[in-house]
């Protein structure tokens, strides 16, 4: 009896010990957040004690690197904020059309085929398009327009808006797939045609997750690294003009770490502080998302 | 009211409306073929520019000031051993956090918190995790530039890949198969051990393929903890003719990988170095669409396979 | 009066024959009935009035469906589905309104059909909601979501939508088998009503409310019609042995 006893605690102790262990694994990714916060926070609160606040917000310049430094941070935005928009500007159209035309209008074997090559476009380094911009979409446009420089914004950001399409395209068709066929019967029992069911009925009633949708793609957007890095230049350029070059926030802090500078310099603490301010932004655009499924959360 | 309606104004109406179905069609046809050829134009480029690199010296040299001798040795051993890093962590980490939000996790704001901070976690810029990684891994822990620092760094950007994946095969287990097993006497781990991870392995590999095949490609993190683009040398083996005979030195060893040899010679003005970028990105492209197009026929297999 | 006539009527899901040699007369401003178990194809049948199937892949009909006064067959491949279902409207198992506000849900088949004039479709609406029993229940909040209906509400909020583009033939199909009694003794009410205009084909899994609403019925049984005929004629004294057992419970 007393064996048993052992044996039964002995049991519940291994069993208690392998959950706080499968615990503290699912801990891991908190402590990641937590870090990614006080990385961030730690080294721009340095930062802020050089560079005040105010001048990292309404600064035209920057040039952290120069001997006179200024820090204005809107010009590493407008960078960003142009890129994004000729990327959205593509992805959104492109992939909401893809969306409806493969769960409204495709047969069944185009669906089959093509679900499973975006999946694939969606894989491909972002480095590669970053080479494919600078080297083939750049020429192609230059094609067009001559004056057009070697950097520029308008490619990289073509080709960041047709990286982003399978993201917008699947998340999209997913939440479209997901209106039930019950709807959709409504619709065509009233004469409806396959562009009016998909219009009236079927997008709205997946209207949470294609928003969703664009906010993933914003969010990937304006997090986009190695195609700016390789294809828009690296050079600050308060524009708003895609057609010339500039650098975003993320080119910005490739550029920095590819130099070496010192651990602790106020130039190292550049990056996280550009970093913080990216970080503000794609948790806003994940609050946003959040806001909008949970308003606008399906109810068929 | 018994009366025919006009039925030839119903018939113009219809064929008005599906002309905007027509229009409509070739409109999202058009958009699916721009995707089709943006891709077999970024392959066909690749493949001609780089193609003519592509022999085995390419593939034995060290990078070098002259084009037509450098080679990306350095660049594939090191993306293989920040590979493994990765996965070493990565793997276990993943699947012990989905089997934990599955099989274990109580209803309560903490699980709440894990489910939601893992959802943005996905939603974070990859160079974010760079930072992180500079700040935290590089200089806080004293890892240094190194392969560790790296593999650590991916490892923690596709653990949300890793875990949804697993969440999601095991939530395809039906419910009557726990019940089963739990009936026979098992405790709750020999449950998760002897059938929840056996039947969802084929999904969670799916999941740990597409996450290592999005770390392979990474640049931007690896780039911000200050890995070196110019690397003549190999980390030491991990073999030894001595005791212990195994080594762990080259974890701790500085490294570059694939995608920075690449991006370090896209930068480079004088074409013969893009070529060699152009060479460097069609095996990272074979790589990447291998090991994705992998893992979609695994997942196509288990759908068509397994019928609870 | 016949209205519509299903004439040698077989329909294929592959190769699979779900409905076998089917003939049937509905009779126009009068509710017919379709009863039989589950599976028996009694729904399959209704769904071939405006060809439901042909929005999926692989199904194939044979023999008519001839609508009058025109003798138009609207199984005829010649014939758009689209076409038949702007002559006929239907009601489901479960209300599926639109994601949008009450009057949009009654207003889609006539904006469907081109209606731009906004006091017609003011107009129709009303009537149409007054036609469903609905429009003193909904006339303050016609631009709130349909979702905030109840379930009854929802399916008279159907049974408008399907009114308001004047319908040749109404189908409906099990409309009561997701609701309350209380919402299901409206709907029969309703349907009891709607008989004086429009002419009904419905289908139900409850052999009672085919004895309260039709006029006629028809039994059903693995894709046969066994017998039709007057409703209280075939539930006091049936010809067929089949349908006795089914009426009186020993089978089904």
């Amino acid at each position: 009896m007393a064996a048993r006893l052992a044996h039964r605690r002995s049991r519940i102790l291994r069993e208690k010990a392998i959950e706080l262990l499968l615990f503290l694994a699912a801990m891991v990714s908190v402590f990641t957040t937590i870090g990614i916060v006080y990385v961030l926070v730690k080294e721009s609160v340095v930062f802020f004690q050089h560079v005040p606040l105010l001048d990292f917000l309404t600064d035209t310049q920057w040039t952290p690197l120069f001997d006179d430094a200024h820090f204005g941070i809107v010009v590493l935005l407008s960078g960003t904020l142009t890129s994004s928009l000729v990327a959205l500007a593509i992805a959104i159209p492109l992939g909401t059309l893809i969306a409806i035309y493969l769960s409204e209008f495709a047969p069944f074997s185009v669906r089959e085929v093509a679900k499973p090559f975006l999946e694939l476009l969606g894989g491909v380094p972002t480095i590669i398009y970053g080479y494919f911009a600078l080297l083939f979409v750049t020429p192609i446009l230059q094609w067009f327009y001559p004056e057009l420089p070697g950097f520029n914004l308008l490619s990289a950001g073509i080709v960041m808006g047709i990286m982003i399409v399978p993201y917008v395209a699947s998340i999209s068709e997913d939440a479209m797939r997901a209106v039930p066929m019950s709807l959709r019967e409504g619709s065509y029992a009233m004469g409806a045609t396959r562009f009016q069911t998909a219009v009236n009925v079927v997008v709205p009633a997946a209207f949470s997750g294609i928003a969703s949708a664009y906010i993933l793609g914003i969010s990937r957007a304006v997090g986009e690294t190695m195609i700016l890095a390789v294809a828009a230049g690296m050079q600050p350029n308060l524009t708003f003009n895609p057609l010339e070059p500039a650098a975003t926030i993320t080119a910005f802090i490739v550029q920095v770490a590819l130099g070496d500078l010192p651990h602790g310099s106020v130039g190292y603490q550049t990056i996280f502080a550009a970093g913080l301010t990216l970080m503000l932004f794609t948790l806003a655009c994940n609050v946003a998302g959040h806001v909008l499924r949970k308003t606008f959360r399906e109810a068929y | 009211m018994a009366y025919v309606k006009d039925l030839s104004a119903i018939r113009a109406l219809i064929a008005s409306h599906k002309r905007w179905d027509l229009v409509f069609a070739l409109c999202g046809f058009a958009a699916l073929m721009v995707g089709v050829l943006t891709f077999v134009a970024l392959f066909a480029d690749m493949a001609i520019q780089g193609l003519p690199r592509l022999n085995w010296e390419f593939l034995t040299n060290f990078p070098s000031r002259r084009p037509a001798q450098a080679g990306i040795l350095s660049a594939w051993v090191g993306s293989c051993l920040v590979m493994l890093v990765t996965a070493f962590f990565a793997v276990p980490l993943g699947v012990a956090t989905g089997i934990y939000l599955e099989e274990y996790a109580p209803k309560n704001w903490v699980t709440d918190l894990i489910e939601i901070n893992i959802t943005n976690l996905a939603g974070v810029p990859s160079i974010v995790y760079g930072l992180l990684a500079l700040g935290l891994f590089v200089y806080q822990f004293g890892l240094g530039q190194s392969i560790l620092s790296a593999g650590l760094t991916l490892a923690l950007l596709i653990l949300p890949v890793v875990i949804v994946a697993t969440r999601e095969s095991i939530r395809a287990i039906p419910q009557g198969i726990r019940e089963g097993a739990y009936a026979l006497g098992g405790t709750q781990w020999q449950v998760c051990r002897d059938h929840i991870i056996p039947y969802s392995s084929a999904g969670i590999l799916t999941g740990v393929i597409i996450g290592m095949a999005r770390a392979i490609g990474e640049t931007a993190p690896v780039i911000t903890i200050g890995a070196l683009t110019f690397i003549a040398f190999l980390p030491p083996a991990p073999m030894k003719t001595e005791a212990p005979f195994l080594s762990f030195d080259w974890v701790m060893s500085p490294f570059t990988v694939m995608p920075i040899q690449m991006f370090n010679w896209t930068s480079r003005p004088e074409a013969a170095f893009l070529q060699n970028a152009a060479a460097a990105g069609f095996i990272l492209v074979l790589m990447t669409l291998a090991m994705n197009g992998l893992a979609i026929y695994l997942r196509y297999r288990i759908r068509k396979n397994i019928k609870w | 009066m016949a209205k519509a006539e299903a004439k040698g009527l077989s329909f294929y899901y592959g190769e699979y024959r779900a409905l076998k040699d089917l003939n049937l007369v509905v009779h126009e401003n009068r509710v017919t009935a379709l009863i039989g178990p589950s599976g028996c194809g009694k729904s399959t049948f209704l769904r071939c009035f405006n060809r439901m199937h042909d929005l999926y892949p692989g199904n194939r009909y044979e023999g008519e469906i001839v609508l009058h006064p025109d003798n138009a067959n609207l199984l005829a491949p010649t014939v758009d589905p689209i076409e038949v279902r702007m002559r006929l409207s239907m009601v489901f198992q479960k209300p599926n309104p639109f994601p949008k506000s009450i009057f949009e849900n009654v207003a889609y088949g006539l904006r469907v059909r081109g209606e731009r004039s906004r006091r017609a479709l003011a107009d129709k609406v009303e009537v149409a909601l007054r036609g469903a029993a609905l429009w003193d229940e909904v006339k303050d909040r016609l631009q709130e979501l349909a979702f905030n209906l109840s379930g009854g509400q929802q399916q008279r909020l159907c049974i408008a939508r399907a009114l308001a583009t004047d319908p040749e033939l109404l189908l409906f199909d099990e409309p009561t088998s997701s609701l309350d009694p209380i919402a299901t003794a409206s709907i029969e009410e309703l349907i009891t009503e709607l008989k004086q205009h429009v002419t009904i084909l419905i289908v139900t899994h409850n052999m009672q409310q085919a004895a309260r609403v039709s006029d006629y019925t028809a039994y059903m049984y693995l894709g046969e019609l066994i017998e039709f005929g007057v409703t209280d004629e075939l539930f006091i004294k049936p010809r067929n042995k089949q349908t006795e057992d089914y009426i009186t419970g020993r089978f089904g």
